[in-house]
């Protein structure tokens, strides 16, 4: 299997309103792929196709090679970051891990390894409803990273992060590329994927306006964010 | 996956309370009712009834004229005069009127000696059901010629064979059953008590039974038995009845072959006595068990973790199933050790404080445990149904309450007409509730079957099938819109 998340043709309505109009590109492994445009552009929602939990009207969406639904184990295939909100209050970080784990076959020991990794040690064993929005981004990533995945799907993954924070997450997303794995990250901190994101996907209105390595936005536009603003305009 | 779902269902600690509430619900409620039950018989322990020979407590009282039967042999009558007295019948229950109830009895009966519960065979003529042969207190069957009063009893080898005749000449038939060891062979008299139901406001009914009492002339006896016709009542304790004590007493008169018998009483299972109340916790714990249920679905809709859920495993089909599979499968565990715990107990302080308890045999009690598992186990399932449906606790919650434990109590308090409550108990997930009936329902035995005491219209099985169907169609119907939606 090749690690590459493929957008082909994606059209989706909801209601009158159309979230995505045609929407395709590519993410190859061994870079971080930024996926930035406007509020309401359609980012979230062709994610959301991606793994399968909303439907596209026309189009196809595939995860190396297959559809999300043809995965076995599929969160050893792509890690998904979509809504670190989504966790039941009562149940604690661990257990929310755990269960996770269960569904996979993958060793409990595997959750107290990643909550290390993820700084959420200390918090394991507290129930997640009273955890900040920090700590359950930081839930959310050890929930994508759980199975080991080639491929990485994460919504917005700075959101509630400290300074130390950022670094980390940075250093994360740049280390799984490097491994040679397909990072894809919906993100508006253009200064952050400057750095980071090797390649760049633009869109606006539910349609892809550019898709094209970092460097060749910045040697055109100066910089990312002038690339940004100049593209969505 | 349903590992998964089990680690989900035990790691939020409001639901493990809510299945623990359920249990002590069950048990706690099993105690009170049993703790507040008493029965008390003068200063000595309340007798049991016999016990028949299929096992199940019995009435056995009857006025018997009896010789002895040493082999085969057979005895032949005919029913001169048959008739009787009811004491202070519905409407007004004012005064006492001749006529007969319609399961009083005069006959010939084949009984294995005077000790009440023991085996018997016997034809007879009733007060409004015709010529029956019935045997050991719970088979029944009609037969004969409409109209007969002339009964033959037969004993050939092991085998007791009845026969009813309009002229005495020709006979049919009415049915053989095996019968063999030493016997009595003779007349019986029996009058079961006047039943009637009454409302006692706030839905409850109360049954009352009036007494009773039959006469039956008997003439033209053919018995190949000799000796003396001795008279017992069987299972009697001497006049009780101010009309037996004032007016006619039971007993019997020979005269120029004549034999006349006077007695009351039946021979028949006892029912309409409270069984051990350990089942009395269902509903309350049906609630917790409901809400649970729910909470278990519709919390993934409201935190948006069903989505997490469904990137773990994305046959919605497969998920929706194994946690349905792990719902019902702990509710049902839960439920069975709540079960054995509330009879185990319960039956303790049922006894301690005077009360019978009735045998009800091994096959019901586990019908009992199993079925109520089973039945809160459906009903956990249905609701947890009803909340992929709607996604939302409260709505799926109060509609599951709608659905199974309203017309529960609908039908079995009297707030409803009889037909309607039974109604509802056909077709309403609440159907499953015929799973706890204890005792059969006995055509021959005249008793207000209905669900406010513990009668209901189907088969325990039946019944079940009925709330399983509601609770797998609602299942369908969920994943089969689940399946394509957005989440
Ligand atoms: N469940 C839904 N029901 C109705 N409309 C929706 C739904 N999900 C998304 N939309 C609409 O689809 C469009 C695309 O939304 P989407 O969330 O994909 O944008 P986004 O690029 O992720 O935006 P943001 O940067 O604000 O996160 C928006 O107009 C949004 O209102
Ligand atoms: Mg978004």
């Amino acid at each position: 299997m090749e690690a590459t998340i493929e957008v082909s043709g994606l059209s989706k309505r909801y209601g009158s309103t159309v979230a995505l109009d045609r929407m395709t590109f590519r993410v190859t492994p061994g870079q971080v792929t930024g996926f930035v445009g406007p509020n309401g552009a359609g980012k979230s929602t062709t994610m959301r196709i991606l793994v399968g939990l909303d439907r596209a009207d026309a189009g196809t969406a595939k995860v190396g090679d297959r559809s999300y639904h043809e995965l076995v184990r599929p969160m050893t295939t792509v890690g998904t970051l979509l809504d670190a909100a989504a966790i039941h209050p009562a149940r604690t970080g661990r257990n929310h891990l755990l269960w996770l784990a269960q569904s996979q076959r993958i060793p409990a020991g595997r959750v107290d390894e990643l909550l290390e990794e993820v700084g959420l040690a200390g918090a394991a064993r507290r129930r997640g409803g009273g955890y900040s929005l920090g700590m359950r981004q930081r839930l959310g990533v050890a929930a994508a990273l759980l199975g080991d995945p080639p491929i990485l799907i994460l919504d917005e993954p700075f959101n509630g992060l400290d300074p130390a924070g950022f670094v980390w997450m940075r250093d994360l997303l740049r280390r799984r590329a490097e491994q040679g794995r397909a990072v894809l990250v919906a993100s508006h901190l253009m200064g952050e994927l400057q750095d980071l994101a090797g390649h760049v996907v633009v869109v606006a209105g539910g349609r892809v306006v550019a898709d094209a390595p970092t460097r060749d936005m910045r040697d055109r536009y100066g910089s990312l964010e002038s690339a940004y603003l100049e593209l969505v305009r | 996956m349903i590992r998964a779902e089990l680690t989900k269902l035990r790691t939020v600690r409001g639901w493990l309370f809510g299945l623990t509430a359920a249990v002590v619900l069950f048990v706690g409620s099993a105690l009170l009712v049993a703790a507040g039950s008493h029965m008390s018989c003068g200063d000595q322990a309340c007798p049991a009834p016999p016990v028949g020979p299929d096992g199940q407590a019995v009435e056995d009282h009857f006025g018997f004229a009896h010789r002895t039967l040493a082999g085969d042999g057979s005895l032949t009558a005919h029913v001169r005069d048959f008739s009787g007295i009811i004491t202070y019948p519905p409407p007004r229950h004012d005064q006492i009127v001749e006529g007969l109830v319609p399961w009083a009895k005069a006959g010939l009966v084949i009984k294995d000696g005077t000790r009440p519960g023991s085996p018997y065979a016997a034809v007879m003529l009733t007060g409004s059901h015709g010529v029956r042969m019935q045997h050991d207190y719970v088979h029944d069957r009609a037969g004969g010629p409409t109209g007969a009063r002339w009964l033959r009893l037969t004993r050939t080898g092991a085998s007791v064979t009845a026969y009813a005749s309009l002229d005495g000449k020709t006979w049919t038939t009415v049915g053989t059953v095996e019968m063999s060891g030493p016997a009595e062979i003779g007349f019986l008299i029996a009058s079961p008590g006047d039943i009637t139901v009454t409302e006692n406001g706030l839905g409850g009914t109360s049954v009352q039974s009036r007494f009773t009492q039959a006469s039956a002339v008997f003439d033209q006896i053919t018995s190949t038995a000799g000796g003396e016709w001795r008279y017992d009542e069987v299972g009697g304790g001497g006049p009780g009845a101010d009309w037996e004590k004032y007016h006619r007493p039971a007993g019997l008169e020979a005269s120029a072959g004549r034999l006349t018998l006077t007695g009351s009483g039946d021979l028949a299972p006892v029912s309409g006595m409270a069984a051990v109340p350990y089942l009395a916790g269902t509903v309350p714990a049906l609630l917790a068990v409901l809400i649970v249920a729910v909470l278990f679905i519709t919390s993934e809709f409201r935190r948006g973790l069903i989505r997490t859920t469904l990137l773990a495993s994305p046959a919605r089909g497969h998920v929706l199933a194994a946690k349905a599979a792990v719902i019902g499968g702990v509710t049902f565990t839960v439920v069975l050790v709540a079960v054995v715990a509330a009879r185990a107990w319960s039956t303790t302080v049922f006894r301690a404080n005077g009360n019978i308890v009735l045998p009800t045999g091994a096959l019901t009690d586990l019908r009992l445990a199993v079925g109520t598992a089973a039945l809160l186990a459906v009903t956990a399932v249905l609701a947890y149904g009803l909340g992929v449906l709607l996604r939302r606790g409260l709505p799926a919650i109060l509609l599951a309450v709608l659905l199974t434990v309203v017309p529960y109590l609908l039908a079995t308090t009297s707030l409803l007409p009889p037909g309607a409550g039974e109604w509802l108990l056909r077709v309403t997930p609440a159907a499953g509730f015929a799973v706890q009936q204890t005792f059969p329902a006995y055509g021959h035995v005249l008793l207000p079957y209905t669900p406010a005491q513990g009668y209901f219209p189907l088969a325990p099985l039946a019944g079940l099938a009925i709330a399983a169907a509601w609770a797998l169609g609602l299942l369908v119907l969920a994943v089969l819109r689940f399946r394509r939606a957005d989440v």
